[in-house]
């Protein structure tokens, strides 16, 4: 028998230590140390009722355990077998106690879709792919419908792009099997660039069939033999991985000529991006592709008219084409029968920032943040206080405590002034200052417009240094309003997304955050005390014995005084390094 | 290499996979192998999931245990990485965090020897498509 205890943060915090401490002397007390083990588990994310025993193997889930009841736990179930039932998780909608955590909702919060085979398979052997039920999909639709009768299953499952826009994927395709062509190309746009995302390189890394084959299935759809995918040569496993997976497929005839006996033809190369953010737009991507500049274009055109080469194209999303598949093998009223009404199936999020369980999770849509961030994420990172989450990466914005039991999908997230995204999350704590967030955005996009359009090239740079005198404390109230302003302007009159979307961090912070900016125009102070140049360190003449300690670390040379004597901090030299107040032991130097 | 010819024939390779593959994880027959995944997305690899790979199949064939290890994708816990799935047969996958080589020397020992499970063990927390 294991009793196993979950010693993630939120656990420990409520004392999961001493709760394996007295199982353990209770279990030696009793002399059955050598049929009963304890263990220490990672988070189980259900920290919300923690601490956490699970009993194996009957998996009985007791919640909200604490030392004193180790007693009983041991004396009434690991002895005579009995569960004990004030500790078992009640269910909230039927009141009843559940014993087993196969039964617990909260386990049904993650659904694997997209991921399902991610972490289960060997990504680089097609064996195991197709036991997983790979090609299977392919196979179907090739042998049993038309391809408008796929599109139609695509349509009616509600599935929309994932890569950020939500553009209804079945739509996508319809438009581009009715322009006319000699040749027509799908694409996979695999150029992931939101800071903390990496849901498309995990896809492509664990279950590289899966996207194959759903290009395949959308060539046949829309009437194209060639597919390229656009991957950034940042990910290089993710290369090395659709290579074997390209060639494998190759002499399973999954790919290549005559597929499966039905005469179709379909054969995928790779096309690798050089980083540049914007090139994940469409226009440029195809550029980019094309061996010119990554720069987007006006559209209309859209690719589905005149794309790649000036033929027919589509581009779908990475994630967009792991859901296809298995929207194919188990019906659309099965997809659209996850997610909310407007936003069907699940999407997969990168957690990343100041939260506990940093990692990968597929989710239904209309799961809220606080489900995700509390609950699946296990909470805020040292017991800090939750401050906001960033989603949509640069084109996104900030969500806040008020947001929390907002179901994520795509509208409401834009109705609450940020995006969906790729789907990156950042979470934040107390200790993030929101102007320093926005400008770290904005430093992002500067660094990554293409310079075509001027509102984004120009307009972009004036934002940045707007932000950047808040910062230092040189703002004023009339800096707030051109802020502003200029946001506007750029939203209206930028060329692609990027730069349509780019002041959106600002907008939303401004909104949510308005007192912090005033408090660094006003009171040149910043409330979380991250703006370096808002900070004065200082020593209480009173607290400093004079034992130099500080003055000898000081890398600047800044602090000054005499042995035995109080010390001074010349401002004007320090660069607010830290390092006294680290070596201070008579906690005599602050930060004001 | 044969090559599908029809859907039949996927249909057909993709059962006989299948059951190769269960008669794995379900170790149907109680001497079958111990089944070892270990998540070599980018992140497991940064974080020394190559170094434990190659130490678990040197140690494992030195101690004599018939087993299988493989590679796989992104498990999803990042936090906890390099992660680790064992499957002993007959039993239900368990799946370890942050596995070093003195990690993993205790899993070999403990769970995969005595099978007493060991520190560190990470609860499943979604649902596969399967169940559905």
């Amino acid at each position: 028998m294991h009793l196993l205890v979950c010693g993630g943060t939120g656990c420990r915090a409520s004392a999961s230590d001493s709760i394996i401490e007295k199982l353990k002397s209770e279990i030696t007390a009793k002399g059955l140390q050598d049929e009963v083990q304890v263990i220490m588990t990672g988070c189980f994310g259900f920290c919300e009722k923690g601490p956490i025993v699970k009993i194996l193997p009957d998996n009985t889930f007791y919640t909200q355990v604490k030392p004193d009841d180790a007693a009983e736990i041991v004396a009434e179930h690991v002895i005579k077998g009995r569960k004990v039932n004030r500790l078992l998780y009640v269910d909230p909608e039927n009141k009843e106690h559940v014993s087993d955590s196969k039964h617990m909702g909260f386990y049904r919060k993650q659904i694997r879709i997209a991921l399902r085979n991610c972490g289960f398979i060997n990504p680089e052997n097609i064996d195991e792919a197709i036991a997983r039920d790979a090609y299977q999909a392919l196979g179907k639709v090739l042998a049993e419908y038309k391809p408008a009768e796929t599109i139609d299953i695509i349509k009616k499952s509600g599935l929309r792009g994932r890569g950020g826009g939500g553009f209804p994927t079945g739509l996508k395709w319809e438009i581009a099997s009715k322009n006319k062509a000699d040749q027509k190309y799908v694409v996979c746009n695999a150029d992931e660039g939101d800071p903390g995302a990496f849901m498309d390189r995990s896809v492509l890394e664990g279950d590289p069939h899966t996207v194959l084959e759903a290009m395949a299935i959308c060539g046949y759809c829309i009437g194209a033999t060639q597919g390229l995918i656009y991957i950034r040569a940042e990910y290089p496993l993710a290369i090395k991985r659709l290579k074997i997976a390209i060639e494998q497929a190759h002499e399973y005839g999954l790919l290549g000529k005559n597929i499966m006996g039905s005469g179709f033809d379909f054969d995928i190369t790779l096309r690798y991006g050089a980083g540049a953010f914007v090139c994940g737009e469409e226009t440029a991507l195809i550029h980019s592709m094309e061996g010119l500049r990554g720069e987007p274009t006006n559209k209309p055109p859209f690719p589905a008219e005149s794309g790649f080469l000036n033929k027919p194209t589509n581009v779908n999303n990475v994630e967009t084409f792991a859901s296809i598949p298995v929207i194919i093998l188990k019906g659309s009223e099965w997809f659209a029968s996850i997610g909310t009404e407007k936003s069907k199936g699940t999407k997969v999020f990168a957690l990343a920032g100041k939260i506990n369980n940093v990692g990968l999770i597929e989710v239904p849509m209309g799961t809220t943040l606080r489900e995700v961030i509390f609950e699946i994420g296990g909470g805020i990172k040292n017991g800090k206080k939750f401050k906001a989450v960033q989603t949509g990466g640069p084109s996104g914005g900030c969500l806040t405590e008020k947001h929390l039991d907002t179901p994520i999908d795509f509208d409401n997230l834009i109705a609450a002034g940020s995006m969906m995204g790729s789907g990156g999350m950042i979470v934040m704590d107390e200790d993030d200052c929101m102007v320093s967030v926005a400008k770290f955005f904005l430093d992002f996009t500067v660094e990554e417009s293409c310079g075509k359009c001027a509102p984004c090239r120009i307009g972009n740079k004036r934002l940045f240094e707007l932000l950047e005198r808040i910062t230092k404390g040189e703002g004023t109230m009339e800096d707030l309003e051109r802020l502003q302003n200029l946001c506007k302007v750029i939203k209206d009159t930028a060329l692609c997304g990027l730069g349509q979307t780019s002041p959106n961090p600002i907008l939303s912070t401004m909104d949510n955050f308005y007192n912090e900016y005033l408090a660094h125009v006003n009171d040149k102070k910043c409330p979380a005390g991250q703006c370096k140049s808002l900070m004065k360190y200082v020593i209480d003449p009173e607290a400093c014995v004079g034992c130099t300690a500080c003055a000898r670390n000081c890398p600047v040379n800044a602090i000054s005084g005499e042995r035995k004597k109080p010390h001074l901090i010349d401002t004007a030299i320090c660069i607010k390094c830290g390092a006294c107040i680290e070596k201070c032991k008579f906690n005599a130097i602050s930060i004001k | 290499m044969a090559t599908i010819k029809s859907l039949d024939d996927l249909r057909k390779m993709k059962e006989s996979l299948q059951s190769k593959i269960n008669l794995r994880e379900k170790g149907e027959d109680p001497n079958s192998h111990v089944q070892i995944k270990v998540a070599m997305a980018t992140c497991g690899i940064a974080s020394g999931a190559k170094t434990v790979m190659e130490f678990m199949m040197e140690e494992l064939e030195k101690r004599g245990i018939d087993s299988i290890i493989t590679q796989t994708g992104c498990m999803g816990y990042c936090y906890a990485e390099p992660t680790i799935e064992v499957t002993m047969p007959g039993k239900e996958p368990v799946v370890f965090g942050y596995v070093d080589t003195k990690k993993a020397d205790e899993i070999i020992e403990k769970y995969i020897k005595n099978g007493e499970l060991v520190d560190g063990i990470i609860p499943m927390n979604y649902e596969t498509i399967d169940k559905k």
